[in-house]
């Protein structure tokens, strides 16, 4: 399979605080890989290094052959990567349908925003019953489907998730699970940042374990949720 | 979008119908000279009012120095007109472009700060613009700028004005106004969005700052003289005051307020001590019952009468 992703010898700093130390990681096309670890190990830091929020001090980030660190955010959601944002951020003062089609703000293919809409309404078809309602008016599980939602809108090769269950119920948290399934399966490459480590290894492919910035741990989801030490610090014994 | 345009056509009817009105209680002298005279200033205020929207409504970006960028436009305008002896249209669009390009000069590293230190920035440049204003000789200084001719009268005003809010209106209504409001909700997701946030902002505010120009340039050539002292920080804080009671992110807000904070200040233009504590009142009471401003980030024409009145759903 053709590596679509790598993060090569990545340093990332808050000012004087060094956050990612030294990060080397792929993904290759049509996976779905999580990044899994601790609070403050700096999963969110890897995710919005990638999606340009945050600059690499030092570093490459190559995406289909590409390197795109150092390039501003705008510019990498047209290469083809989009985030959904840890904690939704959603526009809540606009309607669904308009958060939906800000998602596809960099496209000018009219036909090809109209079937991606289709394609979101089918992925998420409690957004398409409240299509007019006021974002901010929705529920916890519901903006979490918009702001997915928003993201496919501009038609990904690779989807960057950051924490998706954050403050979700457990049922809800199994229902994204199963259509982030569902959109890799459409064809969506996915990374997928989660404190839940077991349901986020339930659907993975490769799973990367993060500790104080550095990998510490990688390889296929089913080795490393019958690891003994992933078992003991993530899993619950 | 056919009946988009058939909106803006009625728009236009409406407007010059208001125009011959007024035009035409000027003409009779049923309006004695101040009124005539506040009028003016009505309609420059809502040119100020709605451009700093843009920047402060739309966009969410917290400016405090729109009165600077006023002056700059009053300057340029007055020193057209007295020393090189421009026509005034001249002088209205030179007023623009350097209000704009020092508005963009000023945006390019203003705009990457956020929140509270954007207002000090700019509340800051205000103040520089000014000070520098009354210490450059050239332009009278700290006494004044005198002899610009009385050019403006209530058909140049009110049709400038006609021109901004029908610029602004549909700025915001295209895909740059989504980009801006967008920035407005939350700028994360927007950048993450593909939006570049950086350029939306220093546009907004470059528009803002030109069009905030222009209105100099109409005050200028209104009162024969200008003055530093005009364009201090409360004259800024005053704008401020009438996009917030009219409501942040609505134009119809932002002429309203302008309207209304301006009739008053005329009323009680002999008792300035009163005014400023009825102004207090007015916006206290304000953010008491309608936090979000008069009409919020609502539009007369959306409202459902206005749909009614047109034959819409």
């Amino acid at each position: 399979m053709a590596i679509m992703l790598k993060m090569d010898d990545v340093n990332v700093f808050y000012g004087a605080i060094h956050a990612i130390k030294g990060i080397n990681l792929e993904v290759d096309q049509g996976e779905i890989v999580t990044l899994i670890g601790a609070n403050g190990a700096g999963k969110s830091t890897t995710l919005r290094t990638i999606s340009g929020l945050l600059k690499p001090k030092t570093g490459t980030i190559t995406f289909e052959d590409k390197i795109i660190s150092g390039q501003p955010a705008h510019k990498i959601v047209e290469f083809g990567i989009s985030q959904v944002p840890e904690g939704r951020r959603i526009f809540a003062n606009m309607t669904v349908m308009e958060n939906l089609e800000l998602g596809a703000y960099v496209r000018t293919d009219k036909n090809g925003i109209k079937e991606d809409l289709k394609r979101v309404f089918k992925h998420f078809p409690r957004l398409a019953e409240r299509k007019k309602q006021e974002a901010g008016t929705l529920s916890g599980g519901e903006q979490q489907m918009l702001a997915m939602g928003r993201a496919l809108m501009s038609s990904p090769r690779l989807l960057l998730l950051d924490e998706p269950s954050m403050g979700l119920a457990p049922l809800l948290i199994k229902e994204i699970f199963e259509i982030i399934k569902d959109i890799n399966k459409a064809g969506t490459t996915i990374l997928l940042v989660e404190q839940n480590a077991n349901m986020a290894l339930s659907i993975a492919n490769r799973a990367y374990v993060l500790e104080t910035g550095k990998i510490t741990l990688s390889g296929s989801a089913k080795e490393l949720s019958n690891s003994e030490d992933v078992r003991k610090a993530y899993l619950g014994g | 979008m056919n009946s988009l345009r058939k909106r803006d056509l009625k728009a236009i009817v409406i407007s010059l119908i208001v125009f011959a009105i007024i035009q035409g209680l000027i003409s009779s002298e049923f309006l004695d000279p101040f009124w005539q005279l506040n009028i003016i200033v009505i309609c420059i205020n809502i040119i100020m009012s709605v451009s700093l929207n843009l920047i402060n409504g739309y966009t969410g970006q917290f400016s405090l120095g729109h009165a600077g960028f006023m002056a700059i436009g009053a300057y340029t305008g007055a020193v057209l007109s007295v020393n090189f002896h421009m026509p005034f249209i001249i002088g209205l669009i030179v007023a623009f472009a350097v209000a704009a390009i020092i508005g963009c000069l000023i945006g390019l590293p203003t705009m990457r700060l956020r929140g509270d230190y954007l207002a000090i920035a700019t509340l800051g440049l205000g103040e520089i613009i000014r000070i520098v204003i009354m210490n450059v000789n050239y332009v009278g200084g700290a006494a004044g700028f005198m002899g610009i001719p009385k050019t403006t009268n209530f058909a140049w005003a009110f049709f400038v004005m006609l021109f901004v809010v029908f610029f602004i209106k549909n700025y915001v209504n295209s895909s740059y106004g989504r980009a801006c409001v967008a920035i407005r909700e939350n700028e994360i997701a927007a950048e993450a969005m593909g939006v570049n946030t950086t350029k939306y902002k220093v546009l907004a505010f470059t528009i803002g700052a030109g069009f905030a120009g222009v209105a100099g340039c109409l005050f200028a050539h209104t009162f024969y003289i200008i003055h530093p002292s005009s364009f201090t920080f409360l004259a800024s804080f005053n704008y401020l005051i009438m996009i917030v009671m009219g409501g942040m992110g609505s134009i119809t807000g932002s002429i309203a307020g302008a309207f209304i904070l301006t009739t008053i200040s005329a009323l009680l233009s002999n008792w300035p001590e009163l005014r400023m504590s009825i102004y207090a009142l007015l916006l206290i009471g304000l953010m008491f019952y309608r936090p979000q401003g008069l009409f919020g980030n609502i539009e007369l024409t959306s409202l459902p009468i206005f749909r009614h009145f047109k034959g819409g759903k």
